[in-house]
């Protein structure tokens, strides 16, 4: 990872977190670029949640330290947070307060003045489709409207950085997909740079420029989402023909084609670079030589294909048990 | 460093506190109920009052009503300050604590915004003895005794932000109001006098509520009923309030959210 960098916005050295005896993040040296959306993503106790308090000054960290926009989170804790606004996994409104009222109270913790607070309140309530509901009492609100009017509140202030923890956590699918869309058109719209934290492969699929995969406090490797697909393996186009022994024979002259597989009888497995450009060459392939395509399906590698090229399990193995992660991993080691 | 006091801050963290207070409309009642039923009940079942080995005579709703003042300000505010832990519990003390504010100034406008709570239920108390008849000292007893109560709300929110910074949950702050302010209570001359010539004296010296209920009730009904000098008993109250004060707002900032 390039140490220097002119556009760099978050930079941490060799940031460390325990809890007695327990390392919960271990030795991270991350580097966020000013204007992307940079994604954590990795299981729960990974230690996504750790480093976010830590870069927003709420923990201390046991060694290391960052800087964000410049600013050191350990001495310069004031500079650091005018710069941030953060969207907390767990929700941290107040319930007593209404919507408006939450706002306001933010506003005013970051000394914006009335005319300001008033404008931006309706701004971002708009943003998140809550105007009809700012007087309602946060308590009476469901939780895909609590998520949102944390995300407003962490827009108010025109952060420089915002930090969404778990953004879309528990939401059904349609307030996701609005979610996603908030969070791109803040980032393409305000350059505001994002660093998000996620267990959905999905989600950091969709929104991140780059993703570092976190696993027990550790960065695993840190790229953009097509390039750790790309690291994987490669795309695998699935098809059944009328002709499937010819069809081969000619498969194999192409020199695209990087390894053919016939899994049961009737299906040809072909690894290829980029699927998505090779399907039109394999019709083609199939009309010269009047052969007729049957079935055909494309299989990319997802991001959960990377998290268990990385960690040697699943997502899910890791967060329900983890004894028997702990055996896949040690198989593993011995092949 | 020159950002330390924000009055911005402290005025939206009091605000925050007094709007809580009065949408918290059970917590209020409650909190009324209790001390005017002990006012009420207590005060006309026992009119007269003459205790052994005191010299005291009197009525003894004149005696009673400053205790009862001083018990409702001190669970009050008390519970204002220890209700961090909800914040605490429920998220939002983070998002205070992300804000560029200085712990200074959360803890300047959480105090005030608890005392201010504290104050006025403290008022009703002292408008409800008013009209059960109490018999107040004068006006600049009043005032005296007003800015004592202040005093004494504010410390006692350090008190709860101290317990707060402490402990993750409410179980044990249950505890400590059960097992050390009742009895604290008991013993500081809130309900039967605490004279020089009884062994009880002793024991209340050492008790800083003892002061509080005191210096009360030499402000508001008559130095007469007190058992201190007023000034011992205002410099007691003064100095607790700083200790207080200074000790929950360094626990407060050195806790992390």
């Amino acid at each position: 990872m390039s140490v220097q960098n002119k556009t760099s916005i978050i930079q941490t050295t060799n940031l460390h977190k325990n809890f007695d005896d327990f390392t919960a993040v271990d030795q991270l040296n991350i580097e966020v670029k000013t204007g992307e959306i940079y994604g954590f993503l990795g299981p729960n106790g990974a230690g996504k949640t750790t480093t976010i308090k830590m870069l927003t000054t709420l923990l201390n960290p046991t060694s290391g330290t960052a800087t964000l926009t410049g600013y050191d989170i350990k001495k310069q804790r004031h500079n650091v947070r005018t710069h941030i606004g953060v969207v907390f996994q767990e929700p941290a409104l107040d319930s007593e307060l209404t919507g408006k009222e939450n706002l306001d109270f933010h506003g005013r913790m970051y000394n914006l003045d009335r005319k300001t607070r008033q404008q931006r309140i309706q701004e971002v309530l708009k943003l998140v489709d809550l105007t009809t509901k700012e007087d309602v009492l946060v308590k009476n609100y469901s939780g895909g409207m609590k998520r949102r009017l944390e995300i407003a509140r962490g827009l108010m202030h025109k952060p420089t950085i915002l930090f969404l923890d778990e953004p879309t956590l528990g939401l059904d699918s349609q307030t996701r997909q609005a979610i996603w869309a908030y969070i791109k058109k803040l980032n393409k719209d305000h350059k505001t740079t994002i660093f998000l934290t996620t267990h959905y492969m999905d989600e950091a699929d969709h929104l991140c420029d780059r993703i570092s995969i976190i696993d027990q406090g550790k960065i695993l490797v840190t790229d953009t989402p097509t390039q750790l697909k790309n690291n994987v393996g490669d795309d695998v186009i699935s098809l059944q023909s009328t002709h499937q022994d010819a069809f081969k024979r000619l498969l194999e002259q192409q020199e695209w084609v990087n390894q053919i597989k016939t899994t049961d009888e009737k299906t040809l497995n072909l690894g290829v670079q980029s699927g998505e450009e090779k399907i039109p060459l394999v019709f083609s392939l199939a009309i010269q030589n009047s052969i007729t395509i049957k079935t055909i399906t494309l299989h990319r590698p997802t991001l959960d294909d990377v998290f268990i090229h990385y960690t040697g399990r699943t997502m899910r193995q890791s967060k329900e048990n983890p004894l028997k992660a702990q055996m896949i991993r040690t198989r593993r080691y011995r092949r | 460093m020159k950002e330390f006091i924000q009055p911005a801050a402290i005025y939206v963290m009091w605000l925050r506190e007094i709007k809580r207070f009065i949408r918290a409309k059970s917590r209020l009642i409650s909190t009324i109920i209790q001390p005017f039923f002990f006012l009420a009940i207590l005060g006309s079942g026992i009119r007269t009052i003459s205790f052994p080995g005191s010299t005291l005579q009197g009525n003894y709703l004149d005696f009673l009503a400053p205790g009862i003042i001083t018990m409702s300000i001190l669970f009050s505010s008390m519970f204002a300050g220890v209700s961090i832990l909800w914040d605490k519990q429920f998220g939002f003390l983070q998002e205070v604590l992300v804000a560029p504010v200085s712990r200074l100034s959360i803890i300047i406008g959480r105090t005030l915004g608890g005392a201010s709570t504290a104050l006025v239920q403290g008022f009703i108390i002292l408008g409800a003895s008013f009209i059960l008849g109490v018999n107040f000292s004068s006006i600049p007893g009043i005032v005296l005794a007003i800015l004592l109560m202040f005093f004494i709300s504010c410390s006692s929110v350090g008190l709860g932000l101290i317990f707060a910074s402490r402990m993750q949950d409410f179980q044990g702050f249950q505890l400590f109001m059960n097992l050390i302010m009742l009895p604290l209570l008991m013993l500081s001359g809130a309900f039967f006098p605490v004279t020089t010539e009884t062994p009880l004296y002793y024991v209340a010296i050492f008790n800083p509520v003892f002061y509080m209920v005191d210096g009360l009730r030499a402000t508001l009904i008559g130095t007469q009923y007190a058992t201190n000098p007023l000034s011992l008993d205002i410099a007691i109250i003064i100095a607790l309030f700083t200790l207080f004060m200074l000790l929950g707002s360094y626990l407060f900032s050195k806790s992390e959210a």
